[in-house]
């Protein structure tokens, strides 16, 4: 009888505990951790962003494993969060489930579409920015032959690959693209050892940019071209600093702005559902110049990269939506 | 012509690389199995050894000194085990498993708690790390044809620790086989009954047989977080500690067929990564599923078919104790 009070004393602590987070928004990360220096950080800076700004605190969650997306995101709008943002394409079905159970929470899932009243969906235009970086790595090499390292096989990280050959291809339409995935799991976004060992595999075929699109795989992959003095590109959020000197650029995917906007649009009232896509007109992606690389990037490849930013922008110059196609 | 000379040399050292963790591993679980101790925390020793290399590695700025932590913790892991299933005759199997759960957790926490990056590592300088050694007279030879490329690609530019793994097999074959103490080794894990008859200690035996163990796991981690990386990162041995274990038992506890399972899934390993995309003559290009499914499919099909009976050391697995 004592252990029954004593269990729902402890029962009811749990349920009391998170009432101050009756109006604070959540974040979930996916695989790979919100360490992983690119995808996922980015959705992490823009979570403290908000938190700096706003002084509110945000609930979180990293996922181990598949398994626990769907009671992660449960748990997290059970709590009464503002808004739940899922981070990771790979949250579609349970934010699908999930925002069934709760139609009065606010959902924001990231990099996938769910067309639900209470969801919104961000998607980014990674084509787009890859071509830029495309062009880059074609500028800079001088084998001819650039490469790419995906992580998951996945119709998102091919719209990567296919931005990139087309990018690359519109500099020198001669050139090699080779082009690698990790994996066929999730966990292919974790493995920089596979990484770094499909880097070197393309080096050894005459590959002397890669760009890697693989979270934090890729941070093997840097490493990689760093041994073998070759340059990287990176992906989603700046990681020129890694190895300057090595890292050409950087695809940015503003994944920290589309968290940030959520929570703050969630904490004045006017955030909306529906489906968002944000490319390069938007500067929701683009390529990173700064210190650490300004010595890699001349001015004439910065004029022509410019040149072709501007003519997708203003429709006269297309890039392939591998994920439109089907 | 040289171009597939330079692709199968680059196949060939790729695969020596991949190669290294695992054949450091299966020749900690042959010393440790050979003693009648079934090693299943080889996972666990290689990651709690990865973890310490890289953090000592990054506080001390060289890369020895990360590998002789390494050594140190996988050692007093293996101590751990030993005192669990040695002294106190529990189960091998559980006790091994409890290993690799605390491994992964620890380090984890550790790694946070520490270095506040989410359960890596900071990312070590080159001097840090072990970086690629050039053999003598690389520059001369390399433009022989042939012979040369294969010398400067696949015998020359590995780090110290693949070298170290070089030496370590026929040194570990000859201990096992052409000593006083290899051959007690493996009376120990056959009929530890007549090794105690004959006065000899099983108890300090199998202990020094972990010893050997914990030491080979810790090289084995400091290869992957402070030679083939340059950071420590959460289960970042993925498995390898059971795949060893596997070429342990298709290379029948035996050293030098132990050495080339190792080879032989190392290579699978590494031609996955280089036949996606590439179209095969008369087949075209496949699918990256079934060419990421090879390595696997490689393991169950030479375990099921082509090993032939491997039989264990009849010992192995059974805690000794005198009055059975």
């Amino acid at each position: 009888m004592k252990n029954t009070a004593l269990a729902l004393g402890f029962a009811a602590a749990l349920v009391a505990a998170p009432a101050f987070a009756q109006t604070a928004p959540a974040v979930m990360f996916d695989v790979g951790g919100k360490f992983d220096r690119s995808f996922n950080q980015a959705a992490f800076e823009g979570a403290e962003r908000f938190k700096r700004e706003t002084g509110q605190q945000y609930a979180e969650f990293e996922i181990r494993n598949t398994a626990e997306r769907e009671q992660a995101i449960r748990n997290l709008a059970r709590r009464g969060a503002s808004v739940v943002v899922a981070v990771g394409f790979s949250n579609r079905a349970a934010v699908e489930i999930v925002a069934k159970e709760f139609p009065d929470v606010k959902f924001t899932l990231i990099d996938s579409v769910v067309d639900l009243p209470n969801v919104q969906s961000i998607t980014f235009r990674e084509h787009e920015g890859s071509f830029l970086v495309g062009m880059a790595a074609a500028m800079a090499s001088k084998t001819a032959k650039v490469g790419f390292v995906g992580g998951m096989d996945i119709p998102l990280i091919r719209k990567f690959a296919k931005g990139y050959e087309e990018g690359a291809k519109h500099v020198n339409p001669q050139i090699d693209v080779i082009q690698n995935m990790t994996g066929t799991t999730p966990a292919a976004f974790a493995d920089p050892t596979r990484g770094g060992e499909l880097a070197r595999g393309q080096f050894d075929r005459g590959v002397d940019v890669v760009y890697a699109a693989a979270g934090a795989t890729g941070l093997g992959v840097y490493q990689a071209a760093k041994d073998a003095n070759r340059l990287a590109i990176g992906v989603d959020s700046n990681q020129n600093h890694l190895h300057p000197g090595t890292m050409l650029t950087s695809m940015i995917k503003r994944v920290d702005v589309a968290v940030y906007n959520a929570m703050s649009d969630a904490r004045k009232g006017t955030w909306k559902a529906g489906a968002t896509s944000l490319g390069l007109k938007e500067e929701g992606v683009g390529y990173a110049i700064d210190a650490n690389n300004r010595a890699l990037v001349t001015a004439d490849m910065e004029r022509r990269i410019n040149e072709a930013r501007d003519a997708i922008i203003a429709g006269r110059l297309q890039v392939t939506d591998v994920t439109a196609q089907r | 012509m040289e171009d597939l000379v330079l692709q199968t040399v680059s196949l060939l050292a790729s695969t020596v690389r991949l190669a290294v963790p695992l054949i450091l591993c299966a020749l900690a679980g042959l010393f440790a199995e050979r003693s009648g101790v079934v090693d299943i925390g080889l996972e666990g020793k290689m990651l709690a050894g990865a973890f310490a290399a890289a953090s000592v590695a990054f506080w001390l700025q060289s890369a020895w000194a990360g590998l002789a932590a390494a050594m140190l913790v996988s050692i007093a892991f293996a101590l751990v085990h030993g005192f669990a299933c040695i002294t106190h005759r529990g189960n091998q199997v559980v006790a091994g498993m409890a290993l690799n759960v605390l491994a992964v957790g620890l380090t984890a926490v550790l790694a946070f708690a520490w270095f506040q990056e989410g359960g890596k590592t900071p990312a070590l300088a080159d001097a840090a790390r072990f970086r690629p050694l050039q053999l003598p007279f690389v520059a001369e030879i390399s433009t022989v044809p042939v012979l040369g490329t294969i010398y400067a690609r696949l015998l020359s530019g590995h780090n110290a620790l693949v070298y170290l793994t070089a030496a370590l097999v026929p040194l570990v074959a000859f201990v096992v086989f052409r000593t006083r103490f290899g051959l007690r080794l493996r009376a120990v894990g056959e009929n530890p009954h007549a090794v105690d008859t004959a006065g000899i200690s099983v108890a300090r035996l199998r202990y020094q047989a972990m010893l050997a163990s914990g030491a080979l796991c810790g090289i084995a981690g400091a290869y992957l977080s402070t030679a083939q990386s340059a950071s420590f990162l959460r289960e970042m041995t993925a498995g390898k500690g059971f795949l060893a274990l596997a070429a342990l038992i298709f290379g029948k506890w035996m050293p030098i067929p132990t050495l080339f399972a190792c080879l032989l899934f190392a290579f699978a390993d590494a031609l996955q990564g280089r036949l996606q995309g590439v179209a095969l003559p008369g087949i075209g290009v496949v699918p990256v599923q079934a060419i990421q499914a090879l390595p696997y499919l490689l393991t169950i099909l030479l375990l099921a078919g082509f090993v032939g009976k491997a039989h264990a050391p009849r010992a192995s697995g059974i805690p000794y104790s005198k009055e059975k």
